[in-house]
């Protein structure tokens, strides 16, 4: 085992140590904190590196791809709880990517927060952010990653909700967290059940683990209700968990509204790392979904829900992206869209193809709001898409970087990065054995991704600047609480400051060359993941399917960018109210996609009403079913005391009373002890009380 | 084994500072709050001693004290703990002293409310070291008039209605639980736990009951059912079990803060700790006879309350029903345990999870949720009395401390991972899910609705936009925050490592596994 197997803790705890050390840190020390996070980032990402090339060069053999550490975490009766880390490739590529984009999304940060008085804890939140999912890449143990899962959640919850002060922030937080809870406990049942089945939640524990052939080959035999095989169940219910994480149909209402967060936190978590993490749980557990996948035979039927949940989820969100105006939003569905893209090739081509797209989206998504946020920056908080126009005159560097983002988005042939792997996606979908129908969805997603990408970038960086005078502009500043960047002297856009410009750059550069790793021609991100060697060969390119997919993905995205050109592009918009080219042909159509399909609003009027007639009923039985009974009772018992009493009083005491006399002396001195003084009450237990403990020592001496 | 009779002095600690505290006169009110802190102070030093002295490979009790008191009707001096018993007299023990400090500011005749709280405290002491009926039934009600005295005497508007009903509502469910043990011991001859339990585990005790009683022709199921019901009643009151809860959601509410912690974080416990060491031992038959039932109420107990939490607009009334909640966990999982399952090793393990989960979610309960209501009381002392989930809004600006170390506990109590709430309920979930399967997949709907509520707190209390009125809302003193601090610390303790907990407690565990199968 390497030095680095070994201790690949070190990663996620560098910024965990980093968070724990400025919760503490008073705001003041705001430099501290963020050289702190950078510097910890930094390290993880050397060490990230250094476990990558120590996967690079391991023999090439299935057996010893994973290199396991486990330790006990308790004991549970006469068996112990181990936790554990594992080191492949999945991981390290992983880590890598993760460790990388955080690292220059936390250096863009310093540039983009400067102004916030809660600087300090931005800095506190990313590194437990940057801490939770590195530990959930590395876990060997799916209550590990579910424990980590949960605090990427948590991150995600306490930064969305930054600008606290902001109602909509908050409302958005919280239904972040909710929404992804739902998910979230129907992923725990999954992982009870494959607890209760397997006996050990370690995916790799020397031949022993859950995700190994033994135990495996166990499990695929096993039946549930209606035939269905206890792995699929399983599997299934493990997917719920990423259908909430990573924003899926049903589930992806909360991803947009995140974007209420900072534009770092939209980049980091709600674009290239968090919500991505579903897709990255589905390829760890992928022998689960597909036995066939290690050599078991089994049944892969959660696969094709797997399928068809991604296919819906990109056309859905796709549609959707086509008519919103608020820039963070466009990219907010594009990212749900292509987390489709990801859950699909997941489902048709297997490990790799859905996470290459997942890397190369992960950095031209993270440029692309990064950009986004420099553009937001640069027009003094505006976000409306028509408010904008002309940038790329007032930010040159902003405008070269995004148009790479955008055009490796698009999937632009050969030097673009999402091209490839989107192409991976669309090669697999086009040899599914199931159905083609996703192969057609997926062309049209594709399709729709050229066409609302072109029509962002015209409307914000091509035609005229429509944004407000300086005058409009400060009057409304006066009236919103957000002062992060009230101090703008000048009324025109402006390029950001270097530290933001920087991550661009770099991010740019990788959205471009990451395309090669993974060409058919030479799939070396393929191999590697299995532990294989890639060889070069042109000759794949050639072949007849993998040269028709790619010619017709090709003229997709040129249809795409020419219709989005053609309507947004040769005619400028003119003015900031006017309506969009494809509000005035079909109106009905576009105003059902600018309202997201009503799918919030069919959530207020279902869910979320029942959810709240649901308490009042519960509160309403607790108040009059329940303690009605009680109260009931208790009158009851009081009325036939209180017959019992004028009986008492009328008919029996009225012979007695004369014989007693003498008694009521005695009783009047016994009263004094009732007088319903509590203090009285309380002197007299404490005498009691003495007496019970002399009592009490007298009894032990007398037997 | 120690000669020294630790639990007997840990237990006559507090009452001599009770009594001591008693005969203080009213003016001087600091030495009457010194004197109570050092005594609690005593009784943590001491169960501190304690824990560590414990040996937590040995299933045996320990530190046992067995003297005989009135050998004609069997009442028997017998202490001693094991890995339960440990930990509750722990979690008492910590408690105390955190519910003290939080009533610091009680003018109205501190030392009479101090010594309240020691009396309080001896009886839980004595409750959960006690293996004999007749004296711990003692303890049991001894804890009951402190209670009381304090909700009566220091409680909110509606205080005597609180107090009455609390104490005729316990008072009830006792007196059935008296009644039945009467009855055991009428037909047994003895009161000794230990001695019932071996007999419970058998099965001889029912046809005991069958032979010496058999009152008015009742059936060989029937009446020991009726014994058992009457002690499940005195139980199921006290955790509380729906439908037996309507005193507590007033009682947390009208209670001063203190009292409330001792209600939630100790009293509360005494429920389920009496399943555990009386009700189950005894009657393990009679609860699967009825288990589908039962199994129906902790799951109304986890998700009615959660969605009455939901409901509420005052936070203590919010926790109240969240407390409730998170003891219906617990109860799930008692449940789970006593399922029949034969002796087959499988399941060992899952009821070895369950019933360590149960424990954990006993401490970790314990310890939230005074906590949280400690919150409360901070809010309550500075916004005047107002507690109401709307009256806030934006505390965060002017109270980050504040909202920091009580967004924590209310993460804690939520189950967020790395905190002590989710070990707990990850135990019983994993056991109960194999067990029984439908009941513990309902009760996630209580994981989520928790959520809900949960977070409804803080969007409406810390977050938003600044509510003028508290604008010079004061952050937390360095005296408030050296009472949670210890807590917060230990949340993140045992949620990190819960073997620090689980090696006290996992061979008691297995002990009361192998009991119950035959």
């Amino acid at each position: 085992m390497t030095w680095i197997a070994e201790h690949l803790w070190l990663i996620p705890i560098l910024p965990l140590a980093a968070a724990g050390i400025t919760a503490l840190t008073k705001q003041a020390y705001r430099r501290f904190a963020s050289s702190l996070a950078i510097w910890a980032m930094f390290g993880a990402l050397v060490l990230s590196c250094m476990a990558f090339v120590s996967t690079l060069g391991r023999p090439t053999s299935a057996a010893n791809l994973h290199e396991v550490h486990n330790f006990d975490w308790f004991q549970i009766g006469e068996t112990t709880l181990r936790l554990g880390w594992v080191l492949d490739p999945l991981t390290a590529i992983m880590l890598v990517m993760v460790s990388f984009v955080s690292l220059l999304i936390f250096i863009y940060s310093v540039g983009y927060m400067a102004h916030d008085e809660n600087y300090t804890r931005f800095f506190c939140f990313l590194s437990l952010f940057a801490a939770a999912m590195l530990g959930l890449i590395i876990s060997n143990n799916l209550l590990l990653l579910f424990i980590c899962w949960e605090l990427v959640g948590l991150a995600s919850y306490l930064l969305i909700g930054f600008w606290y002060h902001k109602p909509s922030a908050v409302a958005a937080a919280k239904k972040a967290f909710i929404t992804t809870r739902i998910g979230d406990v129907v992923f725990f049942l999954g992982i009870l059940w494959l607890y209760s089945q397997a006996g050990t939640l370690l995916f790799y524990d020397h031949g022993n683990g859950c995700l190994e052939k033994s135990l495996l080959t166990e499990l695929v035999g096993r039946t549930t209700v209606g035939g269905m095989a206890v792995t699929t169940g399983i599997g299934l219910l493990i997917f719920c968990g990423a259908i909430g994480k990573s924003g899926q149909v049903p589930l992806h209402v909360w991803l947009p509204d995140a974007m209420e967060g900072p534009t770092p936190v939209s980049a980091l978590i709600h674009a290239a790392t968090m919500v991505a993490a579903g897709v990255f749980l589905m390829a760890r557990v992928f022998p689960i979904l597909d036995p066939n996948s290690i050599g078991v035979t089994g049944s892969a039927a959660a696969l094709t829900v797997v399928t068809w949940v991604g296919v819906i989820t990109a056309v859905f969100a796709a549609c959707i992206a086509v008519a919103q105006t608020d820039i963070k939003r466009i990219l907010a569905y594009s990212t749900v869209s292509q987390l489709g893209f990801m859950m699909m090739g997941l489902g048709v081509g297997g490990v790799a193809v859905g996470m290459f797209h997942l890397i190369t989206h992960a950095f031209f998504k993270a440029l692309l709001f990064l950009g986004a946020g420099s553009v937001i920056h640069g027009c003094h908080e505006e976000q409306d898409v028509r408010r904008m126009g002309g940038l790329r005159k007032w930010m040159p560097v902003t405008f070269a970087t995004y148009a790479i983002g955008m055009m490796a988005l698009s999937g632009v042939p050969i030097f673009f990065s999402g091209f490839w792997s989107k192409d991976e996606i669309l090669h697999a979908a086009h040899g599914w054995h199931v159905s083609h129908a996703p192969f057609y969805l997926g062309i049209f997603g594709a399709l729709l991704t050229a066409f609302y990408m072109t029509r962002q970038v015209c409307y914000v960086f091509f035609g005229k600047y429509r944004g407000e005078s300086h005058e409009q502009r400060s009057a409304l500043q006066e009236k919103s609480e957000l002062v992060t960047h009230s101090a703008h002297s000048a009324s025109d856009p402006h390029e950001s400051p270097r530290v933001m410009i920087w991550p661009l750059i770099i991010l740019a550069t990788f959205a471009v060359v990451l395309g090669f790793i993974g060409t058919p021609a030479w799939p070396w991100f393929q191999n590697y993941l299995m532990g294989k060697k890639a060889v070069l060969n042109f000759g794949e390119l050639v072949q007849p399917d993998v040269v028709s997919v790619l010619l017709m993905s090709t003229a997709v995205v040129i249809v795409g960018i020419g219709l989005g050109g053609w309507l947004y592009g040769l005619k400028s918009v003119n003015s900031a109210d006017e309506l969009d080219v494809l509000e005035r042909v079909r109106p009905d159509i576009y105003i059902l996609l600018k309202n997201k399909f009503y799918v919030n609003e069919f959530y207020e009027a279902t869910i979320i009403r029942f959810n709240a007639w649901w308490a009042e009923f519960c509160d309403t039985l607790d108040y009059w079913v329940w303690n009605g009974i009680v109260l009931a009772i208790s009158y009851s018992i009081l009325g036939l005391s209180w017959v019992n009493r004028i009986f008492d009083e009328n008919v029996i005491n009225l012979g007695f009373d004369e014989g007693c006399r003498e008694l009521r002396q005695g009783g009047r001195l016994l009263s004094l002890l009732q007088n319903g003084r509590v203090q009285n009450y309380l002197r007299i237990i404490g005498i009691a009380l003495v007496v019970l403990i002399l009592a009490l020592i007298w009894g032990c001496r007398a037997s | 084994m120690n000669s020294l009779p630790i639990l007997s002095i840990l237990t006559i600690v507090p009452l001599i500072g009770a009594v001591m505290l008693i005969g203080l006169d009213s003016q001087s009110k600091r030495l009457a709050r010194g004197l109570g802190l050092a005594f609690s102070l005593a009784g943590l030093a001491l169960a501190a001693w304690l824990w560590k002295a414990f040996d937590g490979n040995s299933p045996d009790l320990q530190f046992v004290e067995r003297h005989a008191w009135i050998p004609s009707i069997g009442a028997e001096y017998f202490v001693g703990v094991d890995g339960l018993g440990l930990l509750m007299v722990l979690l008492t023990a910590l408690v105390t002293p955190i519910a003290m400090l939080a009533s610091w500011r009680i003018e109205d005749k501190p030392q009479i409310y101090f010594s309240m709280m020691l009396l309080l405290q001896a009886g839980l002491f004595g409750t959960f070291t006690a293996l004999n009926f007749f004296h711990w039934f003692i303890f049991w009600e001894l804890s009951l008039v402190p209670a009381f005295f304090l909700i009566k005497l220091w409680g909110g508007p509606n205080r005597s209605a609180a107090a009455t009903q609390f104490f005729v509502y316990t008072m009830v469910g006792s007196v059935a639980m008296l009644l039945s043990f009467l009855a055991i011991y009428w037909a047994v001859g003895t009161f000794d736990f230990i001695q019932l339990a071996e007999k419970g585990h058998n099965g001889d005790l029912a046809s005991i009951l069958n032979v010496k009683l058999g009152w008015y022709n009742l059936s060989r199921n029937q009446l020991p059912l009726i014994i058992f019901a009457g002690i499940f009643l005195g139980f199921a009151v006290k955790v509380p079990l729906i439908p037996f809860h309507t005193w507590l959601p007033m009682t947390y509410a009208e209670a001063p803060t203190g009292t409330t912690m001792m209600l939630t974080g100790v009293m509360s416990k005494m429920g389920v700790y009496g399943f555990i060491r009386i009700l189950m031992p005894l009657f393990p038959e009679q609860m699967r006879m009825i288990l589908t039932p039962l199994l129906w109420l902790a799951v109304a107990t986890i998700v009615f309350s959660a969605c009455a939490a939901f409901a509420q607009k005052d936070l203590k009334r919010v926790f109240a029903y969240s407390s409730i909640n998170h003891l219906g966990y617990c109860m799930l999982g008692i449940f789970a345990f006593v399922k029949f399952t034969g002796s087959e090793p499988p399941w060992s393990t899952e009821k070895a999870a369950v019933l360590n989960g149960v424990m954990l979610q006993m401490f970790n309960h314990g310890l939230t949720a005074p906590i949280l209501f400690c919150f409360i009381g901070f809010l309550e002392q500075r916004s005047g009395g107002l507690r109401g989930l709307d009256q806030f809004g934006g505390l965060r600006k002017v109270a980050p401390v504040f909202c920091g170390l009580m967004g924590v506990s209310i993460f804690a109590s939520l189950g967020l991972p790395g905190l002590n709430g989710f070990i707990g309920e990850f135990l019983i979930f994993k056991g109960a899910f194999p067990l029984v399967t439908w009941a513990t997949a309902l009760s996630v709907i209580g994981l989520l609705v928790t959520a809900i509520f949960l977070l409804t707190v803080i969007q409406r209390v810390f977050n938003g936009p600044l509510n003028g009125k508290w604008a010079s809302l004061a952050d937390l003193s360095w005296r408030e925050r050296l009472i949670v601090l210890p807590a917060t610390a230990l949340m993140f303790l045992v949620g990190i490592y819960p073997q620090l907990l689980i090696g006290k407690i996992n061979t008691t565990v297995m002990q009361m596994v192998d009991q119950l199968k035959f």
